[in-house]
């Protein structure tokens, strides 16, 4: 398995329960439920193959087979269909991408309390373990569904498909994704959200966007948060500002701080506004049986 | 280090074709990976034979074809070449340019029998 992250599979929870896309192959075990915690079924594996070992015997003439097919199409697909949900529902689905630490939970806490009476909720946490973050979140006042991806370092569009599943999510809501931190591997996977919502602490160094580039490339906007601690910094923003720019030109940027307020009406406009275009440009209802089948079962929580 | 999860996707669409192309063994996996993709090449090669083992493409052989990165400068309106994200226009040192190849990561051909 991996060993710059320890990146994996099979170790995947979604609300505590295992991803179905994954197959078992080894012996299941279960790990003793801590008080206040859900059962948790860890699946206890190593590489997943479906396929029988191949018939050496066969001596068969070899030939070329062209494929010629994209490597994320299968993930690219799944987003897709999420993204066709969300848009008949008029939801509007933020994916939020960053180092840990950067405080994208405390950021999601203020912004949950903010728009507390106007607007309808739903919260889905990445993190590879604990339930820690997606129970902040529902103390604020969301319902949200944790997904531990064991060893995996990102989300991908299928967890993220069978979370909604788990979410009852309401037309017009806003859907806030929170995926795993890490600044490298989540920019590959789409997971069919509007946008992809860099955070960037001051208490990093400016030049995070020229170290993980395609982050900040994949995102439309770069949230400069911790800015209340900018007077005890040696932090440049301008420059930091510039580097986010050189990789993607086009990305907005609002400065920042979950405790101070500072930013927040903006980040919270900009959310609105994106609300209500994804509403305005609502595409019309399935017919009975498409989409993703969510079903009327609310997170407990 | 996502390269796991792309050897996985790299074991399904040779499961896919293997039911359509009906073939038993491979042989030989041809990868396109684009210089500005997301993709450390030694990291998929390490994840490539752990995820290929026992299955239809144990032992194959990975070949992974390097595919240049460019992009378009729309202040010299024309193509220049992109090492990272973050090069510059050689021209104009203009920052703002457009990805236009090199980015993808793609399953090429395969080597059947």
């Amino acid at each position: 398995m991996c060993t710059t992250c320890g990146c994996g599979i099979g170790q995947t929870l979604i609300g505590g329960k295992a991803h179905k896309q994954h197959k078992t192959v080894g012996a299941l075990h279960y790990r003793a439920a801590e008080p206040n915690e859900v059962n948790i079924i860890e699946y206890n594996q190593d590489i997943i193959n479906t396929t029988s070992p191949a018939d050496t015997t066969d001596t068969s003439p070899s030939r070329l087979v062209k494929i010629e097919r994209d490597i994320l199409a299968k993930n690219n697909s799944h987003a897709a269909d999420n993204r066709n949900y969300l848009a008949v529902h008029g939801i509007f689905a933020l994916n939020l991408v960053s180092s840990p630490g950067s405080g994208k939970t405390s950021l999601l806490v203020k912004t949950i309390t903010a728009l507390q009476g106007n607007k309808t909720i739903a919260v889905i946490e990445g993190d590879q373990q604990t339930d820690n973050d997606a129970a902040r979140i529902r103390a604020a006042g969301a319902p949200a569904v944790q997904i531990n991806t064991g060893k995996g370092c990102h989300l991908d569009a299928s967890m993220v498909a069978q979370a909604m599943q788990q979410l009852n999510l309401q037309d017009h809501s806003l859907l806030l994704i929170e995926n795993v931190g890490n600044l490298v591997c989540p920019a590959s996977f789409d997971l069919g959200e509007a946008h992809k919502v860099v955070i960037l602490s001051v208490t990093e160094g400016e030049d995070k966007p020229l170290k993980y580039p395609d982050m900040f490339r994949a995102a439309d906007l770069m949230l400069l948060n911790k800015c209340d601690l900018l007077p005890y910094l040696e932090f440049d923003v301008a420059l930091a500002i510039d580097y986010a720019l050189r990789i993607n030109p086009k990305l907005k940027v609002i400065r920042i701080s979950a405790s101070s307020g500072e930013g927040m009406v903006e980040w919270l406009a900009w959310i609105t506004q994106g609300c209500r275009n994804t509403a305005a440009s609502r595409s019309p209802l399935p017919q009975a049986g498409e989409g993703l089948g969510v079903r009327d079962v609310h997170c407990s929580s | 280090m996502h390269e796991m999860s792309l050897a996985e996707s790299v074991l399904q669409i040779i499961e896919e074709a293997a039911t359509t192309q009906k073939f038993k063994r491979v042989k030989t996996v041809w990868l396109e990976i684009g210089q500005l993709s997301c993709v450390e090449k030694e990291a998929m090669s390490f994840c490539f034979d752990a995820v290929m083992r026992d299955s239809i493409a144990q032992d194959a052989r990975l070949e992974i074809i390097d595919v240049a990165g460019q992009g378009w400068c729309e202040t010299c309106a024309c193509a220049v070449p992109l090492a990272v994200l973050y090069d510059a226009c050689p021209k104009c040192g203009n920052h703002a340019l457009k990805v236009t190849d090199g980015d993808a990561m793609r399953v090429k051909e395969l080597e059947v029998e």
